[in-house]
């Protein structure tokens, strides 16, 4: 099973954390400080385990984690998954999501938390790996995609306008970050087959 | 209307949406807390508007705000009501949210007086979407409530059209067993059967839930074993693959022939994928025969998995990971932690008496390079286990041992004093002949005892001075100069130590008194016995002064002990005798479990009052009296059995032997105080024979090394003269013949530096032997171990029409086409994969096969009378014609005709609920048991799939068996093509004595509005060992109605236009007396019927089915009092007359 998983950026700020078990909210945010704290430390060219959250389960779990550009990838599970199948899983994950917001970056999943969560319940569910076919995954992200649009109709176009209005006159994104540098380039993983 | 909507939403645009907030808390980067909570407020607003979209609005920030850490479970119930909107776009944000972190009382209220419908309806919603994230929502908060009431719809789900329902309804049953395992025994047959679903992500989930169910309980999915094998050799998708290669790896170990039966397709798997060999070594290593492991260590997680895999391959295979030591080692100095760490915990299995000293002596240096506190505290206690593991078997010389701990101890910063301090402790007092050595270093530590407590962040070292105190204390007869410790443990520094240590600091001065002054006085040297005295005087008050009770109570308790010791001294009185006996006696160690295990004695009822219990009223006052008064003697009378002196004698003789010398034990002899003081059973401890080619004392602070060189010299000579005396043999018996070289030295050559008594920590007398220990009662997986070849069997109960088919003989379901499948015959066709989509059927109905040939062995009559007469007791009156049957058939043996061609005996062929299963339990004269299982094939209409498991009842091989069936004008047997409609079909397998397998038989059907019976035939040749013979059995088949039915999930407005549409004819029916409550009858309806419930009001419930070929069925079920009336539609007026005769032949069972 699937315990966590969590997202965060290089300094530790958390930007998707999705728990399969249940924790209270100051729990979570420790297991998060903890988990940054034994991931960031670790040198590049040392491998993608790591044993002994202390807050998180104890000795049967395991941290399988893999480090994109400014965002850590950790999965927190159990000795029931295979190591290898979860590195491969996260580089799925990661691969639908940059098809599903072309060329992803950080500030993706800042700002579109939500469609994260939803693309990776398509891929996990409550714990357990539902579909690791990232076509497949990719199919149903973007049908129900299409429902919400239908579904909204005219009655979200001037809640999208807005928005949209919004999003071009806030010139601070950009200041902030150097997009260049935070877009998350999907090295090919040795392929599994 | 619309232009409400606009305008809406025209509001609802200046609301603050989800980027917005994200937006808003990255501009407030200083106050963000403030802005939050502004924020917060805010949202608190919308949730209080009517409109559904703001609302929806708002719980879509909150669950970015509860990732950020804020608690969001006041808003559980807008949650729930938004998830109850009928928009997709806002059901989505809330299935995100976690919502278990919500308050559990509340939201087992919540959920259930809201969410319940809601969700029910969204399972049961046309478009798969919805349903899709209904089951998402459902897996963040399974409640057992939920999860019992849902159940059994997520089990029709699971046979959705949709792969995509299925596969996540398959899913969520994981979740829903582990909070009511109830549900594991009725669904396991249909997960089973999504193992074979067409849509290879269904199978994977099915694959995920039964991996992750028989981690926990793997013998229980034994059983499917073959179908797990098919699955591997055939898919291709990696993660299936992995899954079930480690589900093989804990079937392995149960079913040690499966080891053989996979190595060949596990290898091909390494050519073709070498990312898998490390999934594949690690789970094989525990069941492969003549593993040998070869690790290339290349890649960085494949070096961490391959330490992985070793680690496991050791278990069972030490020897051939002993080779790696050196790389092993090496990976110590590797500067990833993960990388070291697992090495670590390899070493630990690697260890031999031969080795440990110089693993243990790398391990030091790693110790004193190591930094990071983490790394070096887990080389610690890796140190620590790696010697004491399995009761010392390692460790050949314990000086060395005592000599590591106390250079363990000059680590800076550890927090693993306590366990240093544990492991001194143990030592000493477990192993005997080390005592003398133990307190010379332990004075040395507590002479240096500054050095350890210098720093107070280093508190956690200063653990071992309570060991070292303790050591010295309680064996200061073996301490040189007892009067240096003793003013060591009384210096001022010594109340800086935490209060436990220096309570153990003033006990054992005061043992240290008691010795010092046995000393003095040997030598009338009464003066320095008063000074000692006048020492603890004056420094027992620091101690009495101190803030820790403990520490104060026994420092003024020996106070003012010594200060009458000092009063008697004064007047030249003898003291110190009278004060060693303060401290006589020797402590053992005892056990942790011991006390758990002493066994309640006879006749102590624990459970029985002491004193009578308060009466409640006075008119009862005198009935407890009585009680009491009665069963006064029953209790009394085991303990005051007097006991004569013999047994007593013996018995104390007993416990003699078993437990040498232990004080603390209580025991129920009298004689017990004696041996305390006597201590008979020092004579059963060994003298300690010490190995003189080992100086006993190291002089100075001993380095550990220095042991392992003295070692290595010992052992060479040891060698050196082995040698010679081997020599001296040869010599003798040159010319006799060579004996064979003495090789390598073994483990069982080096024989420890001196004999040690390594004590056993004592359990009471008889104690329970019990190994429940381990097994944590809250583990929720406990639960889910269901034997599920019960299960079947069980499931077979319910399903089944007749009650007597709760009688079924296990042995119908157990294993054995296992068995079967892994005896080295040739894999048969076992399941062969159905390219279409089979719904499920029940079983409707078994027939067994009558053995037509007559029994030729004495032998086998002689059993079969014994049996009869057994049946005799058991059976009813319709087995009397069977009865006769067998006399006849007797007879005939007796009167000597033996023929060789059988005599056609008259075969019978009972309706289907005559032949039942009582039959079975006594049947010898049956070949075969066989269950069959009639399935409608959803793809085509016409066709209906029949499985029958042949079970081999006989002493003989079975083979060319032909199954044949008389085709009715409605009913063929479906044969290959260019057969004539007589020729029987080839069974596709042979059975030999025991053994059960399945096979499957199509038939088209032409119409399915009746039931039908057919006959058949089936024949084969019975293989004995000098003769084989041809027999045959006639069979009859019977197609229920009920059979052609299919469970379909029906949405209640399509239900409610069916019944609009008037095509439906109606028909109804009265059932009287029915006692069970009503869902029971529904899910009666439900399991033997194909029904599903659509909707459910009170006592009334409509229900739906479709038969293969498309007829719609309809139910309503009414209860009132017992009486229940079904009105019944369906497009085919037969069809609906011949179901409600079954279903109310099914309660007319009951």
């Amino acid at each position: 099973m699937i315990k966590a998983i969590l997202i965060f950026n290089n300094h530790g700020k958390p930007r998707l954390s999705k728990f399969y078990e249940h924790y209270s909210e100051d729990t979570e945010q420790q297991i998060i400080r903890e988990t940054f704290h034994l991931v960031s430390k670790r040198d590049e060219n040392v491998c993608n385990f790591l044993e002994g959250g202390m807050l998180i389960g104890g000795s049967d779990n395991k941290l399988i984690y893999r480090h994109y550009a400014t965002l850590y990838f950790v999965f927190c599970v159990d000795s029931s998954e295979s190591e290898l199948g979860i590195l491969d899983l996260i580089q799925v994950f990661v691969e639908t999501l940059d098809k599903c917001f072309e060329n992803v970056c950080e500030l993706d999943l800042i700002f579109h938390v939500d469609k994260v969560h939803h693309i990776l319940s398509e891929m996990v569910m409550g714990g357990m790996v539902l579909e690791t076919n990232m076509n497949e995954i990719i199919t149903h992200v973007d049908a129900q995609n299409k429902m919400e649009k239908s579904e909204a109709g005219i009655a979200g176009a001037p809640a999208r306008a807005v928005s949209a209005v919004k999003n071009m006159n806030l010139p601070e994104i950009p200041k902030n970050i150097n997009i260049g540098d935070i877009s998350i380039k999907v090295p090919n993983l040795p392929s599994f087959k | 209307m619309a232009l409400k909507i606009v305008k809406g939403s025209i509001d609802r645009m200046f609301d603050k949406n989800l980027q917005d907030l994200v937006r808003g808390i990255r501009n407030h980067k200083e106050d963000e807390a403030k802005y939050i909570s502004t924020c917060i407020d805010e949202i608190k607003q919308e949730l209080k508007q009517d409109n559904i979209a703001v609302k929806a609005n708002a719980v879509c920030k909150l669950t970015y705000l509860q990732m950020l850490g804020y608690d969001v479970s006041w808003a559980a119930f807008n949650i729930v009501e938004v998830m109850s909107s009928s928009k997709f776009t806002y059901k989505v944000s809330c299935s995100q949210l976690q919502l278990q972190s919500v308050d559990a009382v509340l939201i087992t209220t919540i959920i259930n007086s809201v969410s319940l419908p809601l969700v029910t309806q969204d399972l049961s919603s046309p478009n798969q979407y919805d349903t899709g994230v209904a089951l998402t929502g459902l897996s963040c908060f399974v409640t057992p409530d939920l999860a019992r009431d849902l159940a059994s719809d997520i089990m029709t789900l699971m046979s959705h059209t949709k792969p995509y329902i299925r596969k996540k309804a398959v899913l969520i049953m994981y979740k829903v067993f582990l909070k009511y395992p109830e549900s594991l025994r009725p669904a396991f047959p249909r997960l089973k059967e999504k193992l074979e679903d067409p849509d290879p992500g269904v199978q994977s989930a099915a694959v995920n839930v039964i991996c992750e169910l028989a981690r926990r309980n793997p013998k229980n999915y034994l059983s499917l074993a073959p179908l797990f094998f098919k699955l591997m050799t055939s898919s291709t998708n990696n993660w299936v693959l992995i899954k079930i290669i480690k589900l093989f790896g804990a079937l392995t170990p149960l079913e040690p022939r499966l080891g053989k039966k996979l190595i060949e397709p596990l290898t091909n798997l390494i050519h073709s994928t070498f990312c898998l060999v490390f999934a594949v070594l690690i789970s094989l290593s525990s069941g492969m025969p003549n593993h040998s492991a070869s690790i290339q260590v290349r890649d960085f997680p494949l070096k961490y998995l391959g330490l992985l895999a070793m680690s496991k391959i050791l278990k069972t295979h030490p020897k051939s990971v002993q080779s790696h030591k050196d790389l092993i080692l090496q990976c110590l100095d590797d500067k990833d932690e993960s990388i070291r760490l697992r090495a670590l915990d390899l070493l630990y299995g690697m260890v031999s008496k031969k080795n440990l000293m110089e693993i243990v002596k790398k391990l030091m240096l790693h110790v004193d390079k190591a930094e990071g506190t983490t790394y070096r505290d887990e080389l610690l206690t890796k140190i620590i286990d790696i010697c004491s593991q399995s009761n010392y078997q390692y460790i050949t010389n314990f000086e060395w041992y005592i000599s590591i701990l106390v250079e363990l101890t000059r680590l800076e910063g550890t927090r693993h004093g306590h366990l240093i301090a544990s492991q001194m402790l143990d030592v000493a007092i477990r192993v005997k002949a080390i005592r003398v050595f133990a307190v010379a270093q332990m004075a040395t530590l507590l002479d240096n005892g500054h050095l350890l407590t210098g720093n107070m962040q280093r508190n956690g070292i200063c653990e071992v001075l309570y060991a070292a105190a303790w050591i010295c204390g309680e064996f200061s007869e073996h301490l040189e100069d007892p009067m240096q410790t003793l003013e060591a443990m009384l210096r001022p520094k010594v109340a800086t130590l935490p209060g436990h240590i220096q309570a153990v600091y003033v006990q054992n001065a005061a043992k240290l008194f008691a010795t010092v002054l046995r000393k003095q006085e040997g030598t009338t040297d009464s003066l320095a016995a008063q000074e000692t005295s006048q020492l603890l005087i004056d420094r027992l008050p620091l101690f009495v002064q101190s803030a820790n009770l403990e520490v104060q109570e026994r420092a003024s308790c020996i106070l003012q002990l010594v200060k009458y010791i000092q009063k008697l001294q004064q007047k030249e009185v003898e003291v110190a005798e009278e004060v060693t006996a303060l401290f006589a006696g020797e402590l053992n160690p005892v056990a942790p479990k011991a006390q758990k295990k002493v066994p309640v004695p006879d006749g102590l009822d624990l459970d029985a009052w002491i004193n009578e219990p308060p009466s409640e009223s006075e008119s009862e006052d005198e009935k407890p009296k009585a009680i009491f008064t009665k069963e006064e003697p029953k209790h009394t009378r085991p303990r005051h059995t007097e006991v004569d002196e013999k047994e007593l004698a013996r018995r104390r003789e007993a416990r003699k032997q078993e437990q040498a010398n232990n004080p603390f034990y209580i025991k129920t002899s009298p004689s017990s105080q004696k041996v305390y003081q006597d201590q008979p059973g020092v004579e059963h401890i060994p003298v300690v024979q010490i190995d003189l080619s080992v100086p006993l004392k190291v002089p100075g602070m001993p380095m550990s090394d220095q042991y392992l060189k003295l070692e290595e010299e010992r052992r060479q000579k040891e060698r050196s003269e082995r040698k010679k005396k081997e020599k001296k043999k040869k010599r003798e018996k040159h010319g006799r013949g060579r004996r064979a070289d003495s090789g390598p030295e073994s483990e069982e050559d080096i024989t420890p530096a001196h004999h040690v008594d390594i004590v056993t920590e004592e359990m009471p007398e008889n104690a329970l032997p019990s190994d429940d220990d381990d097994k944590d009662p809250n583990d929720p997986h406990k639960a889910l171990d269901i034997d599920l070849d019960k299960a079947q069997s069980k499931s077979v109960v319910m399903l089944s029409t007749d009650p007597a088919y709760s009688q079924l003989p296990s042995f119908l379901f157990q294993a054995s086409d296992l068995d079967f499948w892994l005896s080295s015959a040739p894999v048969p066709p076992v399941m062969q994969v159905e390219s279409g989509y089979f719904i499920p059927q029940v079983m409707s109905a078994q027939f067994l096969f009558q053995k037509s040939t007559k029994h030729k062995k004495k032998k086998q009559k002689k059993e079969k009378e014994e049996k009869e007469k057994k049946k005799k007791k058991k059976h009813h009156h319709h087995h009397h014609h069977h009865h006769h049957h067998l006399h006849s058939a007797d007879e005939s043996v007796q009167n000597g005709t033996v023929e060789e061609e059988e005599e056609p005996l008259p075969v019978r062929t009972w309706p289907m609920w005559w032949f039942c299963m009582p039959h079975v339990l006594g049947c010898e004269n049956y070949v075969f048991v066989c269950v069959y299982d009639v399935q409608g094939n959803l793809q085509d209409g016409s066709q209906v799939v029949v499985s029958v498991i042949f079970e081999n009842k006989t002493d003989h091989f079975l083979k060319s068996m032909e199954f044949n069936v008389l085709d009715s004008l409605n009913s063929k047997l479906q044969r290959p093509e260019g057969s004539s409609p007589h020729d029987g079909l080839a069974v596709p397998f042979q059975l030999p004595p025991g053994v059960s397998n399945e096979a499957r038989f199509v038939f088209s059907v032409q119409s399915i509005v009746m039931p039908q019976k057919l006959k058949g035939t089936l024949t084969f040749i019975v293989k004995t060992e000098d003769a084989s013979t041809h027999e045959k059995l006639d069979f009859k088949l019977h197609f229920t109605c009920t059979s052609y039915l299919i469970t379909t999930p029906c949405y209640s407005d399509a239900y409610a236009k069916l019944l609009e549409s008037g095509e439906l004819k109606s028909s109804s029916l009265k059932l009287e007396g029915v006692i069970m409550p009503f869902h029971h009858l529904l899910a009666r309806i439900c399991f033997h019927h194909h029904f599903s419930v659509v909707e459910r009001i009170d006592s009334c419930a409509s229900m739906y089915s479709r038969s293969i070929q498309g007829h719609h069925v309809c139910l309503l079920v009414k209860t009132s009092n017992q009486t229940v009336s079904i009105d019944a539609k369906c497009d085919e007026p037969s069809l609906l007359g011949n179901v409600l005769d079954e279903i109310k032949h099914t309660f007319s069972q009951c």
